[in-house]
């Protein structure tokens, strides 16, 4: 299970930022070269995070690089960046199944002997990712996540965006439901107002509650909030501990079927509560077993 | 050099804190390599850093050039970024033969 | 000699004399009688007011030799201790010792004078900008002293820093002597730092741009203490005088430490009624305000008082019953001088009274917390505040080894790499603030306990913080940056750090150029 309930935007061309991004607990850094850098910095920020995949240490943070698309750096992003060994590639701009096996393609070409595959997360941030959502997601090999980019989204689609976001209620569901159908992850799109902590919060919780597992973060001081949305409250955890114990005593008693406080404990309900422990435990959270 | 005509000023580089400016100008032929630093942290780093800049102008086989390097307390790694992006925007080194 | 951190003492100091050398935070037992001020009389028609500063210096008069005092409450808008030494200049007046609470970049102007003479000593507890850069390069023959607040307090009180005239930079003054801080073009808020001078020195003179009717009120040094009043055009500028809003950082490695500091503040079960607390005006410190703030707003706490140089976001704190205190030994901003204007739960205090070792009782014992920064901190939580990464003077104590004594916890907070420099090293340059009197390192890789503190320690960690040993932390930063180069000095002594009760904590030595 890899665990990304925050995935934190690191600028590529900043020294400063780029040998730091490991002490704010993200579960991932992204070291951006599309975005954070001017097109006339390409090549410098390109170096600067290869040399940094190479030496500065990011502790339990996964290792992000979120390439320009292939129509512009991309290519060159890759050939660079894949031999320094980052965990994943950020693929911005993600239209169609074709624009996966491009990439993958390319990342394939520049592995070297023996290193461990590059995964892929596909950003999606336009209409027309959206809509094919679901065949992205079932690229097969190196996808393991989808994530919503919703501030291009919706410039594209000429809505108005807000702090509430009901315009994006549809493109979320659409990406949640179509990496779950594709069994891998769905990443909320970043909230960006790094001054708006109650609104970070709200944010998050629409986001989990539709059903992601992790959101983007711009900024360094929005980690602690998203973590405190999607970290098991004791509740929770307690609720799962006894759906559970509830399933175990059953199979014991040599029935698949069990019950807890009256209402049927079925598969999809012991997958969650399991998930939710795992997830616990991870996290050094309290268990009682 | 066959790309001598292809070289000129290649610059890299911030001067914000953790950054360093490094300037590449290509010299005469046989003029060798020289190396002027300024550094906030001259006196515990100087050392390290002129090191790390001849490493990189000797793994790049880097002949004839002037470098001057404004070090604003950067690590090594990006000293060797800084420094082999100034060298291939000189035109001193060539895309593929780096890394 | 070496004292009882093991720093290497001269036996002898030329032009300071034999060290006392440190020997513990608490150990001096002075055996001694405050220093008795001069009796004054003055007859009841006799006028305070004086034209010029020329015709002070010729009434008193003041002589080759003397030593002058200033405070430093105008910080870098100071207009008086720039005029004053012009007119001993003009007037011939040679070897004089500066006894100046801080020196700022706007005195420049006394490398001038101590080139030719006119000044031949000083005596600060912290300096910035070209003076520092000057006496570190050596162009005093003897060495600066330097000391802490509450050391300067004690130095005048005990007779240790004898004054024969103290100058008095007065925002407001009345023709009678009667000064306050809080009103007059130059306003600055607390007087502190003023107090002992104008209590102990021979002479008295308020030097003020603003002269409000007799009787002035407030009242913050009484006319009972000044000899003379003298008007002039500027005394400070404002500019210079008072900071903008002081902003919590943005810097996100400054915000995570500062999270931190706030989370060992609780863990140390400290975070209670009655807390009081003492932190810096910089990003960072103010920070740790901020998130000490938020729990005190989640869980109803209120506070008893915060200490030390007062800042609007401090005022903010007492006027929304975060504290029912202030106690202001200096004012930052605007609005602390608003409030201590209006607010008589913000109280002005003397260095005395919040610092100083000798008294019975001053402000920083009644501390739980003090957050303070550092240039450098050794393994064994000795801390330099004195010298910079090139070994030039760039700072001082100022309150930094009073707050550290007094505080039942002292937090340090710093970047564990500084640029590239690892803040931790095996020796710091020049200790400032003892090992025995920091409790705890915050950094944004980890938290480091004083292993004196083994009761603090298990606090820490059943608190889940991320507690680490002080030589891992160090060998972590040394594996980012490469292992530093150490600094080598020369033997020539250009400032003798004095710790608050006198004793020889170490000293600066002149760096190789």
């Amino acid at each position: 299970m890899n665990l990304r309930r925050t995935m934190l935007f690191i600028p590529g061309n900043n020294p400063g930022m780029l040998q730091n991004g490991g002490v704010f607990g993200a579960d991932s850094v992204i070291l951006d070269l599309e975005d954070a850098v001017a097109p006339q910095e390409k090549d410098a920020a390109r170096l600067l995070v290869a040399q940094a995949l190479q030496t500065v240490d990011y502790g339990t943070s996964e290792r992000v690089v979120r390439i320009n698309p292939l129509d512009t750096f991309g290519a060159e992003d890759i050939q660079m960046i894949v031999p320094c060994q980052p965990d994943v590639l950020l693929v911005p701009k993600v239209e169609g199944v074709q624009d996966i096996e491009k990439v993958t393609a390319l990342v394939a070409q520049a592995e070297t002997a023996g290193q461990k595959p590059v995964q892929l997360i596909a950003l999606l941030e336009t209409a027309k990712g959206i809509a094919l959502a679901y065949e992205i997601a079932q690229s097969k090999g190196r996808l393991t996540a989808l994530a919503l980019g919703a501030e291009d989204y919706t410039a594209g689609l000429g809505a108005t965006r807000t702090k509430e976001g009901k315009e994006i209620f549809t493109a979320r569901s659409l990406v949640i439901n179509a990496a779950a159908a594709a069994g891998i992850q769905s990443l909320d799109t970043p909230f960006t107002d790094a001054n708006d902590e109650a609104g970070l919060y709200q944010d998050t919780l629409t986001g989990k509650e539709l059903g992601f597992k992790g959101k983007l973060a711009i900024n360094p001081r929005q980690i602690d909030v998203i973590h405190g949305v999607f970290n098991p409250t004791p509740a929770v955890i307690e609720w799962a501990e006894e759906v559970v114990h509830a399933i175990r005593k059953a199979e014991s008693e040599g029935s698949g079927v069990a019950s807890l406080h009256g209402k049927m404990v079925d598969a999809p309900i012991v997958a969650r509560a399991e998930y939710i422990l795992k997830l616990a435990r991870r996290l050094g959270l309290e268990v009682m077993q | 050099m066959s790309e001598a005509g292809k070289r000129t000023v290649g610059q890299a580089g911030t001067l914000e804190s953790n950054d360093v400016m490094i300037t590449v100008s290509p010299g005469e032929e046989g003029s060798g390599i020289s190396i002027e630093l300024t550094s906030i942290v001259k006196e515990q780093y100087g050392d390290a850093i002129q090191k790390t800049v001849q490493d990189v102008v000797g793994e790049e086989k880097c002949r004839d050039i002037y470098i001057t390097v404004v070090d604003r307390g950067a690590l090594d790694c990006t000293i060797r970024a800084r420094l082999l992006t100034a060298l291939l925007r000189a035109g001193v080194v060539q895309k593929k033969e780096v890394i | 000699m070496k004292n009882s951190i093991g720093r290497d003492l001269p036996e002898v100091i030329e032009g300071y004399g034999q060290p006392i050398p440190y020997s513990g935070a608490f150990e001096a037992r002075p055996a001694m009688r405050r220093q008795a001020p001069k009796v004054k009389t003055i007859h009841p028609r006799d006028q305070k007011l004086v034209d010029t500063l020329e015709a002070v210096f010729q009434q008193i008069p003041i002589t080759d030799g003397m030593t002058l005092s200033f405070h430093h409450h105008f910080r870098n808008g100071d207009g008086v201790v720039n005029q004053v030494l012009a007119t001993a200049a003009a007037l011939g007046i040679k070897n004089l010792k500066v006894a100046l609470s801080s020196v700022f970049p706007v005195h420049e102007t006394l490398i001038a004078y101590m080139k030719s003479g006119v000044v031949t000593a000083l005596d600060t507890n912290y300096m910035s900008g070209p003076v520092a850069k000057a006496v570190s390069e050596g162009v005093l023959a003897t060495p600066v002293v330097l000391r802490t607040h509450g050391g300067r307090a004690r130095a005048i009180e005990c007779g240790q820093l004898p004054i024969d005239v103290a100058f008095i930079a007065a925002p407001a003054a009345d023709e009678y002597g009667n000064l306050n801080g809080v009103q007059g073009p130059a306003a600055c808020g607390s007087l502190g730092y003023a107090f002992p001078d104008a209590e102990y020195a021979d002479h008295v003179v308020a030097v003020t741009d603003y002269i409000a009717e007799y009787p002035l009120a407030p009242i913050s040094i009484p006319q009972c203490l000044v000899d003379y009043v003298v008007k002039v055009d500027c005394a400070g500028d404002p500019r210079g005088i008072v900071s903008g809003t002081t902003k919590i950082t943005k810097d996100p490695v400054g915000l995570k430490i500062a999270a931190m500091a706030a989370k060992v503040i609780e863990a140390a079960g400290l975070l209670k009624n009655g807390f009081s607390f003492q932190t810096g005006a910089g990003g960072v410190s103010l920070a740790v305000a901020h998130f000490i703030r938020q729990r005190m707003e989640q869980e109803h706490i209120v506070g008893s008082f915060a200490l030390g140089g007062i800042t609007g976001y401090m005022v903010d704190m007492l006027e929304k019953g975060f504290f029912k205190k202030l106690i202001d030994v200096q004012g930052f901003d605007l609005e602390a001088i608003r409030s201590i204007k209006t607010n008589p739960n913000h109280l002005e205090v003397s260095a005395n009274f919040y610092a100083s070792p000798f008294n019975v009782g001053c402000a920083v014992n009644r501390l739980d917390v003090v957050v303070l920064g550092a240039t450098e901190i050794d393994v064994d939580f000795h801390v330099n505040v004195v010298t910079g990464s090139d070994g030039v003077i760039m700072g001082g104590s100022g309150g930094h080894a009073d707050a550290a004594a007094g505080a039942k916890v002292t937090i340090v907070v710093a970047n564990l790499l500084r640029g590239r420099l690892p803040i931790i090293v095996e020796q710091v340059l020049t200790a400032t603030t003892p090992g025995e009197t920091i409790d705890v390192l915050v950094t944004e890789r980890g938290v480091a306990v004083n292993p004196q503190r083994p009761e603090l320690l298990r606090q820490l960690l059943a608190a889940g913080l991320p507690v680490k040993e002080i030589q891992d932390l160090k060998a972590m930063a040394e594996k980012i940056a490469g292992v530093p180069r150490k600094l080598t000095t020369s033997d020539r002594v250009v400032a003798v750090v004095e710790y608050r009760d006198g004793s020889v904590i170490d000293v600066v030595r002149q760096v190789h150029q």
